[in-house]
């Protein structure tokens, strides 16, 4: 294929206008939100990022008239370059950030809309809409950039972001430290990313000449050059694994911090202690997926190491499974969908680890759709419970809450797996490309078996929190007086304004029309048309061997199909039978049977608990047992020395009271020189200080003059 | 060599001393204009502005006329001084010093106008701005002297004069207007200052006696010189000279220049005196020690150990690169478990100067870049963080990192500037302190694998200790008793804007600084990639 650069100038204004808007709110909205009031900032806050959308549509309007394989590329400025490293602000739109800056911008937008009647009540609106600019910016610079390194200007910028917005309510100490919880948890996951471009960088490294230090003339750290280089520099190896396996684990590890996977997810859940359209738009649709996306900018890498891409779909497998076991048990419905979320993005990470990137990539936009709708249900719900997230305290609120019951059943439907809605496509495709694989180091159906166990799972707990929040008797609102949302007089709760209801309405029609660009072969009798418009992206993944082709592979693919879609409704069953009332003994009377299982299910199996005990806590004893080194040990050595040279010096003085030899001496008279003087001094006048500093200087140049004549 | 010759430096350095010279002249004409002590501080104050901003005006001259494209040796001052000794009075800049030279003039300028006492409250007499003022400016502009002569300075005796003419101005800054346990932490600066300059004395000497017969600069023939660049000329010479006690001449001499550095930067296990001057010096005073005296050290292992001593620098390479490393983590580790918010920055400095040892021992390009980048950023920001923590001491009279809680609720401006500077000092990318910190690590993996990957885990600890004070510091409920303090006044932001600001452009834009230094400092360590292979070339 083709591959072809065209220069634009239209890309650096996507990421700039939220940019525009951070700075605007951020150091003017005070001001700005006492002088004109809160619609201001809201204009400021919403029209950039509605902005930045106009300019990525007309941006991918260009792209598309174009043939393919084009990237359009804004080349901004020189950012570093130090010998043969030379890196640009630059940025590129290719057929995957495409996609991504189309969901990045519209989904982001929308809940910028959300949050003019979310926040409605909160003091700081401001500064909320300038962080929330300022994350769509960051994320921007992360989908658009053009080389590795400026993406990591955006890893860590949303990171900054999240952090931001995780604290946004920092009076509570509890979202304090959920916001650094998630901050450091990331650190982690970056230094991998941050040891993988060093190996990455030492791969394309060839030679140090002695010409300018150049590495021959196509070097470059651009995303579309890579490939190319680093398939001349892939028989390089480190430590018994080549170069692309590295690097490939090593970008992965920084995908786990980001992208919530084991070992790394326990940041998220606490994450939700963040406003809800911030759990909607950065711990759901956009950010959490930018691990994701990094594995698909990075397929050549994977497409070429089956023990990286192993890694990949196995560890995204086991977090789909583990993630969903524990969303059964949660009671706040936040973190029933922040654990549905590792557990999506868990589904992710196999499409992506098994090769099927395009699968991967679809999966993230509908989830972007269909999990923001959820979230922002939820939020819909916890504004009309006055701020209750305890879903065993809701219930009925379908009567009253008309728009936002349906658009959340809708979105139930698309993330449970029935085949009206997108996450059906998009889910399905991956296990069936995870069943359908040959190219790991284990049977493609392990990873398949892990994913459709979660899927059931997936609808169990979803359809569990429809109904524990919709239907049933209508719930009473408790008079907890949360601080927040005073303007709620009535005790009822009822349907949120048009601003929360439209934005609910337009995402569950895109979890539903989002079908439409992810039909399968068998249904239509041609390629998915996403994974058609994806493919120049994904040309490494072409060559990857299949276990089953033809014929075969069809009446699998029908059988598989139908049992998903089985599990799913065999989990829709299960939660209608269990949660549809409110009296249904049966949960109680199961985890009364397995009190051992349910304990430590319940309880996320121990995982925070654990890592607190050895990471946290052998980190803590380190810093401990460093500071006390440093104190007890190494002051004490340099204050013996000080000690025994005083007292060095007094002796010598006895013995010798007029003669100074040698530097132990000079030393020793220092310290009692100095004491006197100072004491003297602090009493003293200007003039004497100087005279001190004059005649101390005089007295180095004549000892050095003395040393030196002795030597001659 | 006929160099053309300029006075810009030398009016630079010794400008700060004529306001010595007119403080003085203040002085002694009190009793005859009848000044009151009132008129007296605020004329020294005055004069100490009216001195240090032109240094600043002429840095910037200096900036805008130096060819970094050209590399090499700029506006030279170079005339005979002490002809028995050979001791030339010679002024320079290259791309090592160059911004090392406006880091002087932009700190220091910092440092005079953090040293005003507006916005102080009227009755606290005892604030360090407001006693012995003459005294305080005059001993602050030696200081400023002896700082831009020390980076200007290519003859090594200048060079040293210079040097001990940093250290006696420190120690009364310390030891008179510090804290409580000033007196203590003055004398153990000096005393471990002076031991490191022992020990660069003793190797000058040691390199003037072993140099071969030259030429002074007005052609006059010299049996020896002090000319540090002709040393480096020579180089090659010191390998053949006599042992010393048995061991290797290059080698000893080396090591007691580099332990002499390695005091000033400070390397562990040399570091302790810094918490300790830093917790009981003054706000400027801290200002200028972590930024601009610290870069004393890598300044001279990059200016006399590597091109003077290049065999026993390669013999040296893993050794450096070890105690880099060291820094990096260890005193990461140590900054998590203080509790004095001074203390911690102050440690925070002796693991960012960690990076600054690791680069410069890789022998890339970018390390050696990110290593001076580094060097200069360290000075952008610890000052920074150093007036951050003298507002919190100024109104709440304590930095007990537990005593404060949610202070952002009544100082947002505050917060946010700390915010920003933990976020550059923890190596967010965007801000400055990330390219630094990523080109050394980018340069050192080739050269260091496991050294810079345990390097790197540094990112992991500093996030920690950062989040963990903003969050006790800065968040969660407000903590009553300081319900009542004060947002920043115009003092602090005067002071803290330009280094916030030069935090964000030079993050985005960090090409005016780098395109400054790459050239000298890629022919400096091109020897020793040479030498490694890491040249392979033609």
């Amino acid at each position: 294929m083709e591959s072809r650069v065209l220069p634009t100038n239209l890309l650096a204004f996507i990421p700039l206008f939220p940019l525009v808007g951070a700075a605007i709110n951020g150091l003017f909205g005070a001001h700005l939100q006492r002088a004109f009031g809160k619609k201001a900032i809201g204009l400021v806050g919403v029209a950039l990022p509605w902005a930045a959308f106009v300019f990525a549509v007309l941006a991918v309007a260009q792209l598309w008239r174009e043939p393919e394989g084009t990237t359009l590329v804004h080349r901004v400025y020189g950012w570093i370059g130090v010998g043969f490293l030379s890196v640009e602000v630059a940025f590129a739109l290719d057929r995957l950030s495409a996609m991504m800056v189309l969901v990045v911008t519209f989904v982001g937008s929308l809940i910028h809309v959300y949050s003019l009647g979310y926040m409605a009540e909160d003091k700081a609106f401001w500064r909320f809409f300038s962080y929330l600019n300022l994350f769509l910016f960051a994320m921007l610079v992360l989908v658009l950039a053009d080389n590795v390194l400026l993406m990591f200007v955006g890893w860590e910028g949303v990171g900054l972001c999240s952090y931001l917005l995780i604290g946004f309510w920092y009076e509570d100490l509890a979202n304090a430290r959920a916001g650094a919880k998630a901050f450091v948890v990331n650190r982690i996951g970056d230094f991998g990313f941050l040891v993988g471009f060093f190996i990455l960088f030492w791969g394309l490294g060839g030679a140090f000449t002695e010409t300018g230090y150049h590495i021959g003339s196509g070097y470059s750290l651009a995303f579309r050059d890579l490939p190319a280089l680093v398939a001349t520099a892939g028989d390089k190896t480190l430590w018994g694994l080549d170069l692309f396996t590295w690097v490939g684990i090593l970008f992965f590890v920084g995908a786990t911090g980001k992208s919530a996977q084991i070992p790394l997810y326990v940041w998220l859940p606490d994450a939700m202690a963040g406003p809800t359209p911030v759990s909607a738009l950065i711990h759901a649709a956009t950010m959490v997926t930018a691990g994701v996306f990094l594995v698909a900018r990075m397929n050549f890498l994977y497409a070429h190491s089956p023990l990286a891409m192993t890694i990949v779909a196995m560890v995204g497998a086991a977090t789909a499974l583990f993630a969903a076991t524990i969303g059964v048990f949660q009671y706040d419905i936040k973190k029933v969908l922040a654990y549905s979320t590792v557990s999506q993005l868990g589904y992710m990470f196999v499409g992506v680890g098994v090769g099927a990137f395009w699968a991967g990539a679809y999966h993230l936009l509908t989830h972007a759709f269909f999990k923001a709708a959820l979230f922002l249900g939820a939020g819909s719900v916890i504004l009309a419970m006055h701020h209750e997230q305890d879903m065993r305290k809701m219930g009925g609120l379908g009567k009253v809450m008309p728009v936002t019951r349906w658009t959340y059943w809708l979105a139930c439907v698309a993330i449970s797996g029935f085949p009206i809605a997108s996450g059906f496509f998009s889910k399905d495709e991956i296990l069936w490309q995870a069943f359908n694989t040959n190219a790991l180091l284990v049977p493609g159906w392990l990873p398949w078996l892990l994913g459709f166990a979660a899927a059931g799972l997936t609808s169990f707990y979803m359809w569990r929190s429809y109904f524990m929040t919709f239907t049933g008797p209508l719930a009473k609102i408790e008079g907890h007086g949360h601080g927040r949302g005073h303007g709620h007089q009535d005790a009822a709760p009822r349907e949120q304004p048009a601003v929360i209801t439209g934005v609910l309405v337009v995402l569950a029609a895109g979890a539903v029309l989002a079908s439409l660009i992810g039909l399968p072969m068998l249904w239509t009798g041609h390629a998915p048309w996403l994974e058609h418009f994806l493919a120049p992206t994904f040309a490494a993944a072409e060559g990857l061997p299949k276990t089953f082709t033809g014929h075969e592979a069809h009446r699998l693919e029908w059988l598989l199909m139908l049992a998903s879609t089985a599990v799913a409704t065999i989990g829709l069953g299960l939660a209608w039978w269990l949660y549809r009332g409110r009296d249904n003994p049966v949960p109680a009377q199961l985890a009364a049977r397995f009190p051992g299982t349910h304990r430590v299910v319940f309880n996320k199996y121990f995982v925070d608990e654990a890592y607190q005990r050895s990471f946290v806590w052998g980190f803590m004893s380190t810093s401990r047992l460093s500071a006390w080194f440093d104190q007890h040990i190494l002051d004490a050595l340099v204050n013996l020395v000080a000690a025994l040279t005083r007292l060095f010096a007094a002796l010598d003085g006895l013995i010798d009271a007029y003669v100074v030899d040698g530097m132990v001496n000079t030393v020793g008279n220092g310290v009692r020189a100095s004491g006197r003087g100072l004491r003297q001094l602090q009493t003293g006048r200007i003039p004497q200080y100087l005279a001190v500093v004059v005649a101390g200087a005089v007295m180095l140049v004549v000892l050095a003059r003395f040393i030196v004549d002795v030597y001659t | 060599m006929i160099e053309t010759q300029t006075t810009l430096l030398t009016w630079m350095t010794f400008t700060p001393l004529i306001g010595v010279a007119a403080i003085g002249l203040l002085l002694m004409a009190r009793p005859l204009l009848g000044l009151s002590q009132r008129a007296v501080d605020h004329g020294a104050r005055l004069l100490a502005l009216l001195t240090t901003l032109p240094s600043l005006a002429l840095s910037y001259v200096m900036w805008r006329d130096f060819d970094g494209a050209a590399g090499g040796v700029q506006f030279v001052h170079h005339t005979p001084w002490i002809r028995a000794f050979n001791i030339e009075y010679f002024m320079g800049v290259d791309g090592l010093s160059v911004t090392m030279v406006m880091l002087t003039a932009l700190i220091s300028s910092v440092a005079v106008i953090a040293s005003m006492p507006w916005g102080i409250a009227r009755d606290d007499s005892h604030h360090f701005s407001r006693r012995q003022v003459p005294g305080y400016m005059a001993l602050l502009l030696l200081l400023e002297t002896g700082m831009f002569g020390v980076f200007c300075a290519l003859d090594f005796f200048l060079f040293y004069v210079l040097w001990e003419l940093v250290l006696l101005p420190m120690y009364f800054l310390i030891g008179i207007w510090g804290g409580p346990r000033r007196e203590y932490a003055a004398i153990k600066f000096f005393l471990y200052t002076l031991a490191g300059s022992v020990l660069m004395l003793l190797g000058m000497i040691a390199l003037y006696y072993a140099s071969e017969p030259t030429t002074l600069v007005d052609g006059t023939a010299a049996a020896h010189t002090f000319n540090m660049l002709k040393l480096a000329e020579q180089a090659n010479r010191f390998e053949l000279m006599a042992p010393i006690l048995g061991l290797p001449f290059t080698k000893v001499v080396w090591v007691g220049m580099f332990i002499a550095f390695a005091i000033k930067v400070p390397m562990f296990p040399f570091h302790t005196w810094l918490p300790d001057a830093h917790v009981e010096a003054p706000t400027p005073i801290s200002v200028l020690l972590a930024g601009v005296l610290l870069k004393m050290g890598p300044y001279g292992m990059l200016r006399v150990n590597y091109p003077i001593l290049p065999e026993a620098t390669l013999w040296a390479q893993w050794g450096v690169a070890i105690f880099g490393a060291i820094n990096i983590v260890y005193a990461a580790f140590v900054c998590m478990a203080q509790k004095d918010l001074k203390k911690l920055i102050a440690y925070s400095s002796v693991s960012h100067m960690g990076f600054v040892l690791l680069g410069m021992a890789a022998f890339t390009p970018q390390g050696i870049s990110g290593a001076v980048y580094q060097m200069w950023n360290h000075g952008i920001i610890s000052p920074a963080l150093f007036l951050i923590a003298g507002v919190i001491y100024d109104r709440a009279h304590h930095r007990e990192i537990e005593g404060f809680g949610g202070l952002s609720k009544n100082l947002p401006e505050y917060t946010a500037i700390t915010g920003l500077a933990f976020m550059a000092s923890l190596g967010l990318p965007g801000l400055n302190g990330f390219i630094s910190e990523a080109l050394v690590l980018v340069g050192a993996f080739p050269v260091f694998k496991v050294i810079t990957i345990v390097s790197a885990s540094g990112v992991i600890i500093t996030a920690a200790y950062y989040l963990l004070t903003m969050q006790r510091v800065f968040l969660g409920k407000l903590n009553e008793k300081y319900a009542a303090l004060r947002d920043l006044n115009w003092r602090e932001r005067l002071t803290l804007y330009p280094l916030v600001a030069l935090m964000v452009v030079l993050g985005f834009y960090p090409m005016p600084i780098l395109d400054l230094m790459n050239p000298t400092l890629h022919s400096l360590v091109l020897p020793f990639a040479q030498r490694t292979g890491l040249v392979t070339g033609p």
